[in-house]
């Protein structure tokens, strides 16, 4: 298969597709070289990228999918007839403790914001941003929650080293003491 | 144990909680986060929280509970040090913990607040709406099947929550075929027994295997149960997603 054509398909599959293909996926449905699919996939996201697109080609949780520029939300908006619904600051700050600290417990979430969390919790796993990983294996085996593949796809993140990376606020000579926590006690 | 059954959420000038409001008063004051005055820290804070009250806001225990630890660092701050005393050889600074934690809580609300930039679908960007029923197929990848080479991560409560799923789907109202089961819990413990004799370490689906229908899988399944109950045996998993082994345990 050509490279021309291997990337209008590729793009026909992309537009029909609700959900960020792998490229195993894409494989299986074109059944060409993972070279060439590679180099299909990486002209199709540059020619995505140039300005007058109102759709770029992303790489989103292990996947690519067709994404509308964040520029033209306004109009996108509008004809979803929908409110923008964004995160509160309290569901956001849960959030980021679930990702940054994965696996954690509610007990640790609660200790690092010094606020009861279990509401804020239900909330994200109701949205799907967040799971349940497993339980600790401590008295109690309280649930452990880690961030979904939804989490991923909700934030344009490729994976989680996407995160923005954690700044160290402290003295430098206290540098990565990271705070102990002793739940289990 | 745990029944928080009311909740309160106490805002002030949108504050998250105590660990907030601190940090709000720490940077507000231009004090260095490594050696809070202490004595100024609490008395603000303090009335912060009689600001509340006068608000007629209910004030979250959590805010009384940082209250109390503020107090608590002031006084011991305030005792004098000891150093004939031996257990007091380490000196700790009693707001180390604090400083601690509010430095940590700075570094997830500093994460939070740029994660928040992110364009987040369904505001900022979009992408082909759903056609995947979110109750008919779990988003985490049920949905692709093929994926497996891909390393699909399936999580024990994935996979029970998609049982769950597929269960209540089944509409079993119309047909009702009832089991003569000749299977016994007893038995079953039995037969694992016996494996657990002759083996000395028995995979998961093992135990499983020549059990012809449901309903015996679900007896092998509580057998096992019972057997670990009654410490005759344990279940390993060395790693994450790896094979699942009985083991006897000797009596």
């Amino acid at each position: 298969m050509e490279l021309v054509q291997l990337k209008s398909r590729l793009e026909a599959v992309f537009f029909a597709s609700d959900e960020p293909l792998k490229l195993e996926r894409l494989q299986a449905i074109f059944e060409v070289e993972q070279e060439l699919l590679r180099q299909a996939l990486q002209e199709l996201t540059v020619d995505y990228a140039q300005k007058e697109r109102g759709v770029t080609l992303q790489e989103i949780a292990g996947g690519f999918q067709l994404r509308t520029r964040a520029e033209y939300s306004e109009w996108v908006v509008k004809l979803k007839r929908s409110r923008r619904t964004s995160l509160s600051k309290a569901a956001t700050e849960t959030l980021a403790i679930i990702a940054y600290r994965q696996p954690v417990t509610r007990a640790e979430i609660e200790y690092l914001r010094g606020v009861e969390s279990g509401g804020i919790v239900r909330m994200l796993m109701e949205k799907h941003l967040v799971k349940i990983l497993g339980k600790k294996d401590v008295p109690g085996r309280p649930s452990l929650y880690g961030t979904s593949g939804y989490f991923l796809e909700f934030f344009g993140l490729k994976d989680l080293s996407g995160l923005p990376n954690l700044r160290e606020f402290s003295a430098p000579d206290e540098v990565g003491i990271s705070l102990e926590m002793d739940f289990d006690s | 144990m745990v029944s928080r059954v009311v909740k309160y959420e106490i805002k002030l000038d949108s504050f998250e909680g105590p660990l907030d409001l601190l940090l709000h008063l720490v940077v507000k004051n231009e004090m260095d986060i490594n050696d809070i005055p202490m004595a100024s820290i609490t008395e603000q804070y303090l009335n912060c929280l009689e600001e509340m009250e006068a608000k007629n806001i209910d004030i979250a225990s959590e805010f009384l509970v940082m209250a109390a630890t503020l107090v608590h660092i002031k006084s011991k701050m305030l005792l004098p040090v000891t150093p004939e005393v031996p257990e007091e050889v380490d000196e700790v600074d009693p707001r180390i913990e604090l400083v601690n934690r509010l430095l940590e809580y700075q570094r997830y609300k500093d994460g939070a607040a740029r994660l928040q930039q992110y364009p987040q679908l369904e505001r900022d960007v979009f992408s082909r709406p759903e056609n995947i029923n979110y109750d008919d197929i779990d988003h985490d990848g049920g949905a692709q099947l093929c994926d497996v080479a891909g390393g699909g991560d399936v999580g024990l409560f994935e996979l029970v929550n998609a049982l769950r799923g597929v269960l209540s789907k089944l509409d079993e109202s119309h047909c009702h075929q009832v089991f003569k089961s000749n299977f016994s819990v007893a038995e079953a413990s039995d037969r694992l027994r016996e494996q657990l004799l002759r083996r000395k370490q028995l995979p998961f689906a093992d135990c499983f295997s020549a059990l012809p229908n449901r309903a015996e899988v679900v007896v092998m399944f509580i057998a096992l149960l019972e057997l670990v109950k009654l410490h005759v045996c344990k279940i390993v998993q060395l790693n994450p997603h790896a094979t699942i082994y009985i083991y006897p345990l000797c009596s």
